[in-house]
C-alpha cells in the first residue's frame, strides 16, 4: 500500500508567550516546528504500515520554504520512510486553493497513493480547507474529521468522522484522503535510531517545473484570495476580579452578575 | 470562475439533519440578509436532503428571498461527493456572486470541494463579513493564530466569492410568517446522486447534550480538577447552566475527558454567550480557542493565572468551595423560579 501524509512547518506554538499590554502573542523568531496536528497524521500512517507488515511505504510531503525541511525530518523520525519538500519562490504567497493545487501536482509526480493522510488544520492558518481541495483536485473521496480507522482493506475504508453532538460510521473506497482529529491516537515520540535516519536522509526539493504546474495556479498571482488588512485584536478585558471574599459572599456576586448580563 | 459576465445574489448553504433544518442556517441567513441587502440582491438559500420540502418555507421567514431545494431519499446523509456536484451545478446554473456555508464539519468538508471544482477562492471561519462599498466585493475577516490575528481577505477576481462562518458568531433574525419567497426544487438524474461514501450509523455522544461549537454557555474544567471524579461538578454546573462541557489541554491529556471537549488552539474555538473557565489558569493556546467568547467568566486559585486577564469577573479562590456551592444555589435559585 502506498501512504502518504501532507504536513506543514507552522510557527511554535509552544514558544509562544503573551503581551500583557497588548494581549497579543509574542513570537521568537523563526522558531518553527511541524504542526502539532499533523503529528496524529503521521502517527496514523505509521499505524496503517506497522499493521499491514512489510508492505506499505509512508511518503511525506510538504510545502513550504527550505527550513521545512525539519517538519519532513520530524515524520521520518516518527517512521515515514521517505520525504519531498516543495518548495519554489514561485509558491510563496499560495493561498488554500493555490497550495492545494501544487500539492496534488506532487501527489500526481510520485505516481499517486493509496491513502493520503493530513492534520485538521494547521495551528497557524487554521483553515483545514487544504486536505478537501487536495481530494478535490485530485478527485478521489475526502473522509475529514477522522477519530478512528474501523477497517482496512486494499480498496476499501471504513471510519468513524467526529462530527457535531456524536460520530458517524462511513465507508468508501481507496484512493482516500484522510484528515484526522486529534483523539485518533497519541502520537509516539521519535526514538534515537529514527532522528539518526531522518537526519542523514536526503529530502529532494521539488520545484515548480519539476511537477509541471500551470504557472498561473500557484503563488500569490495564482491565489484567488487576497489579505488585504491585518489587525490585532486586543485579548484584555479588564474583567473584575473578586479576592479575599468568602465562598459564599463569592458565590453572591457571582450570581448577581449572571442576572445582570441575562445569563440567570 | 472567472469571466461569466453576470453573478448576482447572495447564496447561504442551509443544513439539516435527519430531515430537521439546523439552528446554523438561520445564523447565515441572517449575515447573508445583511450583504444582500448592501448590494441590493436577493438572498437564496440552497438545502440538500429528504424530506425537507414542507420544512423549507421556514427559510423564507428567516430572510431568504428564494430556497433551491434538492430532496431525495439518496440525499439523507451528508455525502461529500454527491452535494458537491449538486452544488456545482447549482452554482454554474444560476451564477451568485457569494456564497456562504456554516464553518461546522459539514461546511469546512463542502466548501473547500466545492471552491475547487468551481475555481475560486474561500475564506474559512470568517467571524465579520461585510461588503466593501467602492468595489461591492466580499470582506470577509477571521483570527488566525488563534484569534491573535485577524485578518481581511478579498477574492477580487473570483467568483462566487466564497467564505464559512463560525456558528454562533450572528443571532438568527427573529421568525417573520408574513415573510414571502419562493420555493425552487431542483431535480437531477439519478446518476447525480450515486456516491462512493455509505454513511452506516451516527453515534450520538453521551457526554455531551449540545454540541460544543454550537453552546450558548460552555462550562470548561482544567487542570485544577486535580482528578477524574471531581470533574462531574463541571458536567453538574454545565447541566444546570444548559450549557456543554469543555475542557483545557491538560484535562484531555490526563485523560480525565474525551478530546472532543477540548478547547483551544489544538481543539476547538468557541464563542459563546458565557464561558465559564474553572481551575484553567489559562494558557495562550487555551485562550486562542475561547477569548472571543461574549462573557467570561473564571474561577481560580491562583491570582496571578493569565485567564483573569481575559475574563470578565474572575474569582481568585478555592474551585472545591465556590463550585459546589454555586452548584447549591443554582439549584435553589432554579427551584424558587419554578415555584413562582
Amino acid at each position: 500500500m502506498r501512504i502518504c501524509v501532507l504536513v506543514k512547518q507552522v510557527p511554535a506554538t509552544d514558544k509562544v508567550k503573551m503581551d500583557e499590554k497588548t494581549g497579543t502573542m509574542i513570537r521568537t523568531e523563526m522558531e518553527a516546528e511541524l504542526n502539532p496536528l499533523d503529528m496524529y497524521a503521521v502517527e496514523e500512517a505509521v499505524r496503517v504500515k506497522e499493521r499491514l507488515g512489510g508492505n506499505a511505504r509512508i511518503t511525506v510531503i510538504s510545502m513550504g520554504p527550505l527550513m521545512a525541511v525539519d517538519a519532513v525530518k520530524d515524520a521520518i523520525s516518527m517512521g515515514c520512510d521517505e520525504g519531498y519538500l516543495l518548495s519554489d519562490k514561485l509558491l510563496a504567497g499560495s493561498d488554500t486553493w493555490a497550495t492545494a493545487y501544487a500539492l496534488s501536482g506532487a501527489i500526481r509526480y510520485l505516481g499517486g497513493f493509496d491513502l493520503i493522510f493530513c492534520g485538521e488544520r494547521a495551528t497557524d492558518g487554521e483553515t483545514g480547507q487544504v486536505g478537501p481541495s487536495v481530494a478535490s483536485w485530485l478527485n478521489i473521496p475526502a473522509l475529514t474529521y477522522v477519530s478512528k480507522i474501523e477497517r482496512l482493506e486494499e480498496r476499501y475504508i471504513r471510519v468513524r468522522r467526529a462530527v457535531e453532538g456524536g460520530y458517524e460510521v462511513v465507508e468508501t473506497e481507496l484512493p482516500v484522503l484522510l484528515s484526522v482529529v486529534k483523539e485518533i491516537n497519541e502520537p509516539r515520540l521519535p526514538n534515537l535510531a529514527g532522528k539518526l535516519r531522518a537526519k542523514e536522509m536526503q529530502i529532494p526539493v521539488l520545484t515548480v517545473d519539476d511537477l509541471n504546474l500551470n504557472r498561473s495556479f500557484v503563488g500569490l498571482e495564482g491565489s484567488p484570495t487576497r489579505v488585504v488588512k491585518i489587525f490585532y485584536p486586543k485579548l484584555s478585558r479588564n474583567g473584575k476580579i473578586i479576592s479575599g471574599k468568602n465562598p459564599e459572599e463569592a458565590v453572591d456576586e457571582l450570581i448577581s452578575f449572571l442576572e445582570s448580563k441575562g445569563i440567570l | 470562475m472567472i469571466g461569466k459576465e453576470v453573478f448576482k445574489g447572495v447564496w447561504t448553504l442551509g443544513e439539516q439533519r435527519d430531515g430537521e433544518i439546523s439552528s446554523v442556517s438561520y445564523e447565515l441567513l441572517s449575515w447573508g440578509r445583511e450583504l444582500a441587502d448592501k448590494l441590493n440582491v436577493e438572498l437564496s438559500s440552497v438545502i440538500i436532503g429528504y424530506g425537507l420540502k414542507e420544512k423549507v418555507k421556514e427559510l423564507i421567514y428567516r430572510g431568504a428571498d428564494k430556497v433551491y431545494v434538492v430532496d431525495h431519499p439518496s440525499l439523507v446523509h451528508f455525502k461529500p461527493d454527491v452535494y458537491s456536484r449538486i452544488l456545482e451545478a447549482l452554482v454554474k446554473e444560476f451564477s451568485p456572486e457569494i456564497f456562504i456555508a456554516s464553518a461546522t464539519t459539514m461546511g469546512r468538508t463542502i466548501m473547500p470541494i466545492l471552491a475547487t471544482r468551481i475555481g475560486t477562492g474561500l475564506t474559512a471561519d470568517c467571524t465579520g463579513l461585510d461588503i466593501e462599498p467602492e468595489t461591492g466585493l466580499l470582506l470577509q475577516t477571521r483570527p488566525a493564530i488563534g484569534g491573535n490575528v485577524m485578518a481581511t481577505i478579498k477574492t477580487p477576481k473570483h467568483k462566487p466569492q466564497m467564505a464559512t462562518v463560525r456558528p454562533r458568531s450572528r443571532k438568527p433574525l427573529s421568525k417573520d410568517t408574513s415573510r414571502k419567497g419562493e420555493v425552487i426544487v431542483k431535480e437531477y438524474p439519478e446518476e447525480f446522486y450515486l456516491s462512493k461514501f455509505k454513511i452506516l450509523d451516527f453515534v450520538k455522544d453521551e457526554t455531551s447534550q449540545t454540541p460544543l461549537q454550537e453552546a450558548d454557555i460552555v462550562v470548561a474544567g482544567g487542570k485544577g480538577l486535580k482528578g477524574e471524579r471531581n470533574f462531574r461538578l463541571i458536567h453538574e454546573l454545565a447541566q444546570l447552566l444548559g450549557g456543554a462541557v469543555g475542557a483545557s489541554r491538560s484535562a484531555v491529556d490526563m485523560g480525565w475527558i474525551s478530546y472532543p471537549h477540548q478547547v483551544g488552539l489544538s481543539g476547538k474555538t468557541v464563542a459563546p454567550k458565557l464561558y465559564f473557565a474553572i481551575g484553567i489558569s489559562g494558557a495562550v493556546q487555551h485562550l486562542a480557542g475561547m477569548s472571543s467568547s461574549e462573557t467570561i467568566v473564571a474561577i481560580n486559585s491562583d491570582p496571578e493565572a493569565n485567564i483573569f486577564k481575559v475574563c470578565d469577573l474572575g474569582i481568585v479562590g478555592d474551585l472545591f468551595e465556590i463550585v459546589p456551592l454555586l452548584i447549591e444555589r443554582l439549584r435553589e435559585y432554579k427551584e424558587g423560579k419554578k415555584n413562582g
